[in-house]
């Protein structure tokens, strides 16, 4: 602070202002710290810089004086202060003590230039120069009289500053190395406090202050540092990061607007607490990743195919064949997603197998399939992230039951809550909350009935077995007879679509199902609600690996009959050629002049798949949309108007108003999610159906939540649950990534259809771009790379790494409990020494009695309280001979509290860490009188 | 936009912005909605920082606030007065402690501040009944109450002086799961 004002006023400063200024500079530093802020009343412009860097310089100048004297090492900052000043005043300075408060203004004006001087970067070389000079010639005189350390120290500052500015002739600075490494680290520590300030807790008044001033002294400063060369290097450095930084907000600024929904969900959250909001907030991140799916797989796939590849009609794989073409624009065929659909953009047998297309030269083919894993990549990076992130926000392991009625007393109002009725439920539930912890309390367990309960929870158990074991076979059921049906033409409407039907009507039907079932348990809501969504979840998984398996099964069987067709039409061609040749005597072949309609063709088990998962999905948008309408809609207006004439109260009664379903419908997502993951790959335009669906949920729900829906009786809060949605999506992500890379790795693709037609496998179209565009070294890296004898090692490394990182989390673990256990030691330990009664720890009571006979020593020392010195004192006494122990006894008590309490705070943590060590003649007289060192 | 540079300079703004976890948007919002509170009485121009107060029985109306218990508190501490009356810089303040960036000590800090009723800079027996019947409405018995609130001193304290210091509150609440998803508003 007004140190580094006298620092650089030292400069030009005639000599003995400047003794003047430093005694000032020591009063004014106390001053400054004492008085906080509070400026300087004789510069206007200053007086904003003066008080932070008073406080600064109050800080700064320790370790200088560390570094010139070695002294006071031990001491604190405010009696590094005193003795200083005392010393510097009485033995060294010329001027009395006395002179300081008249002096102190004149000084403070000739600082007030100074620092703008020394600031004033473009000042003009001519003045600095000067100034060092003028530096040295006083450096020099006063080198002769002074034999002040610190002044010794800063002289020898001013030399080396002067030499430098005298030799250094083209850009000199007034200021020597360590002052500006000062300088830069004040600097530093301002910027730090500018990028800190809002984690303050100042008030704001205060904190725009003290952001104005740090502000100001960074650009004052700033432009002053470096040196020679670096210096134009610096200044661009600062330069670019100020532009940076005011990207990087105003592309936040950019970002945040960027953010849909915000008010849409404030409105939920209010109405509804957190937790509902949670699940609009996970519904808005879906959509996000969606939309960066989107982006990769209609900017790298569908767009160049559509802009670049061939035309509708060209080839046979992009043709209605002519059995189909009369139905083919029919609603109810579209609708099946037959007809133009499954000859479109959508799905993967539209693709062609050329290596390049359009003038660009778009490998589509590898596209593709990078696309493919790229969005599974994509999509793994972001969930893991985003779970690390959450669980690095999410604070410690709740530890429960360490603070169970304190956490409920301090963190279970939702502060988001602004409707009235839900405040209503909210405090309901938080005082159910808290009656149901005070039972528990009072005693422990209640189990009125255990046995019962037990049954009881064995067989709600038992019957979601069944159900699940049932909806799982049902599945399989009709998944077979849809492949019997697929023979068939004489299909109703039902029949078509029985998969898709039953499918979401057991979504439908089961869930209520299990919750009433767990009527039967009766767990505390939130356990429940685990376990409803545990039940869901193993029901869904079930209902789509059975969907999978069944699937599977087909394209088996697609497989063979895509053989059988592929031989045939082989055949066909090869007769083709050979009659064409043979009658036209003409070696080249141009293929048959066909129609590319009636061209025979596979099956196409991908596009098969494809549809499978697009029907799906459509399917399932449009139940939950209907149930929506019809369980929350519908109910709402019946319960509304026909409470009117009704016999008795509809809102209060039976059906009431629906609640909003967190977990149904989370798992809703995360299904969903899989499946349009499972099936991006086979019909690429699942994606923006997805993109779609979300985007109308988002407004949809967010009208039939507010609209129709009523706050939960118990409002949940959403701890933590976060990360739970996410784990959901992390296993299911997993589980959809299984049988997608299964099939890229395993299955032949169609011969006929798709981007890697013709091929044996889908990934040889990484082999052959390997092959004929790469130099042909990386192909025999790659060749490298891919063997065995690699990639064992490899995955034995990472096997070793993974133990390792395990066994380490594991020593944290421990060292964590150790740390636990200590705590509630040193607890316990102080709560007994409080209550002053027997500690009823009983090892440290056998410890307290095995201490050496202190009945026999001397008369307890005055603090019985302080544990370590009673412990300290008897040994000591024992070690000595008796007679002497007393005095040597009393001496350490008289001694003994002030080293003590003074030893391990007087070591302040910053600065003075690694500095020279203390020297024998450097400890403070204070420690002389008192006797022997604390340590 | 052009009401933008009538409000406050874009000095402001960036000082606003480097002070809170806002950005220049909420901020113009945050002034939109002191504003609205007494539109007699807040000024459009804050170019020139005019002195300006709002008092508590309108901001505790705000229906950010109008549901909770504990408004009465959050806006007190958040005044410099101590006695709910905040000028725009601390209402700033108080919606940017409140909300989703803040860290959890900043806010644990204000929470402390919120739930020392009496100002003493402990959380003491009396406090805790005071949050306790807030947050209850008072549907708990005395005894409840009673038992409720040596519970929970007898679980944080860790000194063993039978009231909360800050050190046993940040010890409690940083362990939280639930702290942070709570104690913020969204403005």
């Amino acid at each position: 602070g007004i140190e580094i004002d006298s620092d650089l006023s030292d400069d030009d400063g005639a000599p003995q202002k400047r003794t003047n200024r430093r005694q000032a500079a020591g009063r004014g530093g106390a001053k400054g710290r004492g008085r906080g802020k509070k400026p300087d009343s004789d510069e206007d412009e200053e007086e904003e810089d003066e008080a932070p860097r008073a406080r600064k310089g109050a800080n700064n100048r320790r370790p200088a004086k560390k570094r010139g004297g070695g002294k006071n090492n031990d001491e604190d900052e405010s009696e590094n202060e005193g003795p200083k000043k005392k010393r510097g005043g009485a033995a060294n300075r010329k001027k009395g003590g006395k002179a300081q408060d008249s002096d102190e203004e004149d000084s403070d004006a000739g600082k007030g230039k100074k620092g703008k001087k020394g600031g004033g970067k473009k000042g003009g070389k001519e003045e600095q120069d000067s100034k060092g000079k003028k530096g040295d010639s006083k450096g020099k005189d006063k080198g002769k009289d002074k034999d002040d350390d610190k002044d010794k120290k800063k002289k020898k500052k001013k030399d080396d500053s002067s030499s430098d500015s005298n030799s250094g002739s083209d850009e000199e600075e007034s200021m020597s190395e360590g002052e500006m490494a000062r300088l830069m680290e004040e600097v530093e520590e301002k910027k730090k406090l500018i990028a800190n300030i809002r984690n303050k807790p100042w008030r704001m008044k205060r904190r725009l202050v003290l952001l104005k001033e740090a502000q100001q002294f960074v650009d004052k400063f700033e432009g002053a540092l470096g040196k020679g060369k670096g210096r134009k290097w610096y200044a661009y450095k600062v330069m670019m990061t100020k532009k940076w930084i005011k990207f990087q907000r105003d592309f936040e600024n950019f970002r945040t607007a960027c953010i849909p929904w915000e008010r849409k969900i404030k409105e939920v959250e209010s109405h509804f607490g957190s937790s509902v909001a949670s699940y609009f907030i996970f519904l808005r991140w879906m959509y996000g990743m969606n939309l960066v799916l989107f982006g990769l797989t209609f900017g790298l796939v569908v767009i160049p195919e559509v802009l670049m590849g061939l035309p509708y009609g060209s080839v046979p794989r992009k043709t209605v064949p002519r059995a189909e073409q009369d139905t083919a624009q029919d609603y109810s065929v579209l609708m099946d997603f037959n007809g133009y659909c499954k000859y479109s953009v959508l799905f993967y047998g539209y693709y062609n197998d050329q290596r390049t297309i359009g003038l660009l030269k778009f490998r589509l083919p590898l596209s593709y399939l990078l696309v493919g894993i790229g969005t599974f990549g994509y999509s793994l990076m972001l969930v893991i992230r985003t779970m690390a992130k959450n669980a690095d926000v999410g604070g410690g392991d709740g530890d429960e039951g360490e603070f169970t009625f304190a956490w409920k007393m301090f963190t279970s109002w939702d502060y988001l809550i602004g409707n009235a009725e839900t405040a209503d439920n909210k405090y309901a539930s938080i005082t159910t909350s808290f009656k149901e912890s005070i039972v528990d309390e009072q005693e422990n367990q209640k189990d009125e009935n255990i046995h019962l309960r037990r049954f009881l929870r064995v067989l709600a158990n038992f019957l979601i077995t069944c159900s699940l074991g049932g909806s799982g076979y049902l599945i399989y059921f009709v998944v077979k007879r849809s492949q019997e049906f697929a023979n068939r033409d004489d299909l109703s409407w039902y029949e078509k679509n029985e998969l898709e039907l039953i499918m979401s009507l057991l979504g439908l039907v089961c869930p209520p199902l299990f919750e009433t079932i767990a009527e039967l348990e009766d767990y505390h809501p939130r356990i429940a609600l685990k376990w409803q969504l545990g039940r869901i979840f193993a029901l869904f998984l079930g209902n789509l690996y059975t969907f999978l398996f069944a699937l599977f099964d087909e394209v088996n069987s697609k497989l063979e009959e895509e053989q059988s067709i592929k031989n045939a039409s082989l055949w066909a061609l090869k007769e083709y050629y050979a009659n064409y040749t043979r009658m036209l005597n003409d070696s080249d072949s141009t293929p048959p002049p066909m129609n590319p309609a009636d061209v025979i063709r596979g099956p196409c088990w991908e596009t098969a798949v494809g549809i499978e998962f697009v029907k799906l999905t459509v399917s399932d948008i449009q139940v939950t949309y209907l149930t929506i309408l019809i369980g929350d809609f519908a109910r709402a207006v019946i319960v509304r108007f026909l409470n009117y004439c009704w016999c008795w109260d509809l809102e209060a009664g039976f059906p009431s108003y629906g609640e909003f379903d967190i977990s149904g419908n989370v798992l809703g997502l995360v299904f969903n999610q899989g499946m349009i993951w499972m099936g991006a790959f086979y019909a690429p335009g699942l994606v923006g159906i997805n993109v779609l669906r979300l985007l109308s949920s988002m407004y949809y729900q967010c009208w039939a939540v507010m609209a129709t829906n009523v706050p939960h009786e118990r409002v949940f809060k959403a701890s933590k649950s976060n990360n739970f949605y996410m784990g959901l999506l992390l296993l299911i992500l997993f589980l959809s990534l299984l049988p997608v890379v299964y099939t890229i790795m395993t299955l032949p693709p169609s011969f006929d259809c798709g981007p890697f037609s013709g091929k044996a496998k889908m990934f040889d179209v990484i082999m052959e771009t390997i092959e004929l565009d790469l130099p042909a070294f990386i192909g025999t890296l790659f060749s490298y790379a891919a063997n065995p004898g690699l990639i064992i090692p490899a995955v034995l490394l990472m096997v070793l790494a993974i133990y390792y990182l395990n066994s380490v989390s594991e020593a944290y673990q421990n060292s964590n409990m150790e740390l636990k256990k200590k705590m509630q030691m040193a607890r316990d330990e102080e709560k007994n020494r409080r209550n002053n009664t027997n500690s009823t720890n009983q090892v440290m009571q056998d410890l307290e009695d095995l201490l050496p006979n202190r009945s026999l020593a001397p008369p307890a020392p005055p603090e019985p309280e302080k544990k370590p010195e009673q412990e300290a004192k008897p040994t000591k006494t024992k070690a000595g001979a008796a007679g002497k122990g007393v005095n040597l006894q009393k001496d350490v008590s008289l001694a003994s509290p002030n080293p003590n309490a003074r030893g391990p705070v007087s070591r302040p943590p910053g600065p003075r860490g690694p500095g020279p060590a203390p020297g024998p003649g450097a400890r403070p007289g204070q420690g002389r009188g008192r006797g022997p060192p604390p340590r | 936009m052009g009401n933008k540079q009538t409000i406050f300079t874009d000095e402001q703004l960036d000082a606003y912005q480097d002070c809170t976890f806002f950005t220049r948007k909420e901020i113009l919002r945050l002034h939109g909605r002191y504003h609205e509170l007494a539109p007699h009485l807040v000024p459009m121009d804050y170019t020139n920082d005019p002195d300006c107060k709002l008092p508590l029985a309108l901001i505790v109306n705000m229906p950010e606030l109008k549901e909770n218990p504990f408004r009465n508190r959050i806006v007190e501490s958040f005044s410099e007065d101590g006695m709910g009356n905040l000028s725009f810089n601390e209402f700033v303040d108080m919606f940017s402690v409140l909300s989703e960036m803040a860290p959890r000590e900043l806010k644990a800090i204000y929470a402390f501040k919120i739930y020392d009723f009496n100002v003493d800079n402990y959380l003491c027996k009396e406090d805790l009944e005071k949050t306790l019947n807030r947050l209850t409405k008072e549907e708990l018995t005395p005894e409840e109450v009673q038992l409720v609130c040596e519970k929970a001193i007898e679980e944080a304290d860790l000194d063993g002086d039978s009231k909360l210091s800050y050190a046993d509150f940040e010890n409690m609440i940083s362990r939280a799961p639930d702290f942070l998803s709570t104690f913020h508003i969204r403005i």
